[in-house]
């Protein structure tokens, strides 16, 4: 019976081991080695040189400030739907997550033409005599193409965490003296912090990591992380540097990771 | 004790959703320290009754007193009144001390004050030492039990209690009766209850309001409601019975299926057409030339306290509970004492009807 179940298992396994695993060990073996394949830190070490981490850090502090503007438009919009009566709050849902199923690429060269110089948006703005926007090729566009493709990811667990609460656990906090605010901070807040966890993971991360939406409304003059690692690899051809410098990046992620998941746990204590 | 004082006072509310009419003009008022249990069907009214009283709800008409003052627009935090809810609705991100300080620290209640509070009541419901246990590692009786305790802590005049037991097993839903009757005596305050399950009303009950489709049919004790229930669809709701269509010839004389019997009713008028309800375990099975009906015995089930009968008799299936058994094809006569025949007007109105009664 329950070698059966494994077997059943085996699709997955053999696409896991092809697919993350050898590629895996591949980064770590490029990532560890010279050009003449002797053991090296110095891949690993080169996140130190000023330009990457430069690029580092500009990559960190977009992620986290696209991030927190995902949760400030995701968090309330989710707090709404899920304690509405409406019987058609994942129809909205639906609608909110619809960008999704159009492709990434073609979304973000969408905002390239609206916000060129001559865009869409600067002409319908002069046209009405308004100052016209400069945000093409800035930090700012790439912070709103970052929250503009990610913010689904930050609605659906936030939304799938906040509806599952029992209305009635709601109700009894009001019961035993709560008024609305108190209420949140106590009960709702916290009972919709593994949905918030698990937004905040799935939008920083590919934040952090992007270099297609950094190369689309950057304008290739804002080098993110992941354009340093892509240029590396397609530029340079310096398989062994990029990996070092994937390496890095992921034990970043990890890191981070751990953070949220170990103050999830401390986070016991409500008053 | 119960006292004359009337503590709440639920003054001709009325309630829809969706323009579905849930409660219509229902007045109804709660004495101190009454155990009152508002009993009925699903969708008959209660839960909205009792979610209108904690506050969950507003009537769309009508006024919600407590103690004198007006509380129909007071949201539920300022409400002099605690409940306990259907499965629970424990917060499960904090212990179960916590769950029990919840309404005391929003109240800034000193600490020692919420840690003699929180021992006082997990021993008044028997789980001593659970402080530091989460809700979802206790059983559903003991999660109920939580629930109490986090709402009496808060020393409310009146606590609700919706359907509390209907996710326990039989055994621990009896023992759970008995245990919210000491309670209850124990705190001295008044209990509003509300289930579909007549034997807990029964049970507990100081008052027992029957209600259907957004209605009140009866309020009494439970003797009364058991013994006199005023329309056919109390004589129904409580426990089982034999509801017949009869006549009232005179006063002390109605005719039931073509035969005379004498009861202890008068006042309805002569020749007048009546239900009557007769209990199944008052219906006496006698040898045939002593009753006053004959019939016979169709099907015999053994009940445990005792045998559970049906006697055609006059065209009639009744409903015979006895200790003695008499096997399927026995002829037999019936007898009913004149006092345990009920004589009731017929329905007025379809709320007033017995649950798929055969005329």
């Amino acid at each position: 019976m329950k070698n059966k179940k494994s077997l059943l298992s085996s699709p997955y396994l053999i696409w896991s081991a092809g697919f993350i695993i050898i590629p895996l060990c591949m980064i770590f073996f490029y990532g560890f080695t010279d050009k003449d394949l002797h053991f090296t830190w110095a891949n690993i070490a080169s996140i130190a040189e000023p330009e990457n981490i430069k690029a580092l850090m500009i990559s960190i502090l977009l992620s986290v400030i696209a991030t927190a503007i995902c949760v400030i438009l995701a968090y309330p919009l989710a707090l709404i739907l899920a304690g509405s009566r409406f019987k058609n709050s994942s129809f909205l849902i639906f609608v909110f997550i619809l960008p999704m199923w159009m492709n990434f690429l073609l979304r973000t060269l969408a905002w390239q033409t609206l916000l060129e110089k001559n865009g869409v948006i600067n002409m319908i703005l002069s046209f009405l005599h308004l100052p016209t926007l400069n945000i093409i090729n800035t930090p700012a566009a790439i912070v709103l193409g970052m929250v503009y493709n990610f913010l689904p990811f930050m609605i659906l667990p936030v939304y799938n965490a906040l509806s599952k609460i029992d209305p009635n656990v709601i109700n009894a906090a009001r019961d035993l003296g709560a008024n609305s605010l108190q209420t949140f901070m106590y009960v709702t807040f916290p009972l919709s912090i593994p949905g918030l966890i698990s937004g905040i993971t799935m939008v920083s991360v590919p934040a952090l990591t992007t270099f297609v939406i950094s190369d689309m409304l950057g304008g290739g003059k804002i080098l993110l992380i992941g354009n340093v690692i892509e240029q590396e690899f397609k530029q340079a051809n310096n398989w062994h540097v990029g990996s070092g410098l994937s390496i890095v990046l992921m034990l970043f992620i990890l890191l981070a990771m751990g953070l949220t998941a170990k103050f999830d746990k401390e986070g016991g204590s409500y008053f | 004790m119960v006292t004359d004082n009337k503590l709440i006072l639920l003054d001709h509310i009325s309630k829809s959703f969706g323009g579905q009419l849930v409660l219509d003009d229902l007045d109804l008022y709660i004495r101190e320290n009454e155990f009152i249990t508002l009993l009925g069907p699903s969708g008959c009214g209660k839960t909205t009754t009792l979610r209108i009283l904690g506050g969950f709800e507003t009537p769309d008409q009508g006024k919600v007193f407590f103690d004198g003052k007006d509380i129909t627009h007071l949201p539920p935090n300022k409400r002099p009144l605690n409940t306990v809810f259907q499965k629970y609705a424990l917060f499960t991100h904090m212990t179960i001390a916590e769950n029990i300080a919840f309404g005391m620290k929003i109240k800034n209640k000193p600490k020692s004050y919420i840690d003699d509070k929180i021992k006082y009541a997990l021993k008044l419901v028997n789980l001593d030492g659970f402080e530091n246990r989460m809700p979802d590692s206790l059983s559903g009786g003991q999660q109920q039990r939580i629930a109490i305790a986090r709402a009496i802590v808060n020393e409310p005049k009146v606590l609700l209690l919706d359907e509390p037991l209907g996710a326990l097993d039989l055994k621990l839903r009896q023992d759970m009766q008995y245990e919210l009757i000491r309670l209850k005596n124990e705190l001295g305050i008044t209990f509003l209850y509300v289930t579909h399950d007549q034997e807990e009303a029964l049970t507990m009950s100081d008052t027992i309001v029957v209600m259907n489709q957004g209605y009140i049919q009866q309020i009494g004790t439970p003797e009364k409601i058991y013994n006199e229930p005023e329309n056919a669809f109390v004589a129904d709701f409580i426990g089982d019975s034999n509801i017949i269509s009869a006549t009232m010839i005179d006063d002390y004389l109605v005719e039931i299926l073509g035969a005379k019997f004498k009861s202890t009713d008068a006042g309805f008028g002569k020749n007048k057409p009546v239900d009557v309800v007769i209990r199944p375990e008052d219906v006496e099975l006698v040898a045939p030339e002593e009753g006053t009906i004959q019939g016979v015995v169709t099907h015999v089930i053994f009940k445990g306290v005792h045998y559970e009968m049906e006697v055609m008799a006059n065209d009639h299936e009744w409903l015979v509970q006895s200790t003695s058994m008499f096997p399927v094809g026995t002829n037999v006569g019936i007898k009913v004492d004149p006092f345990n025949i009920q004589t009731m007007h017929k329905p007025e109105s379809e709320d007033e009807e017995a649950i798929g009664v055969e005329e």
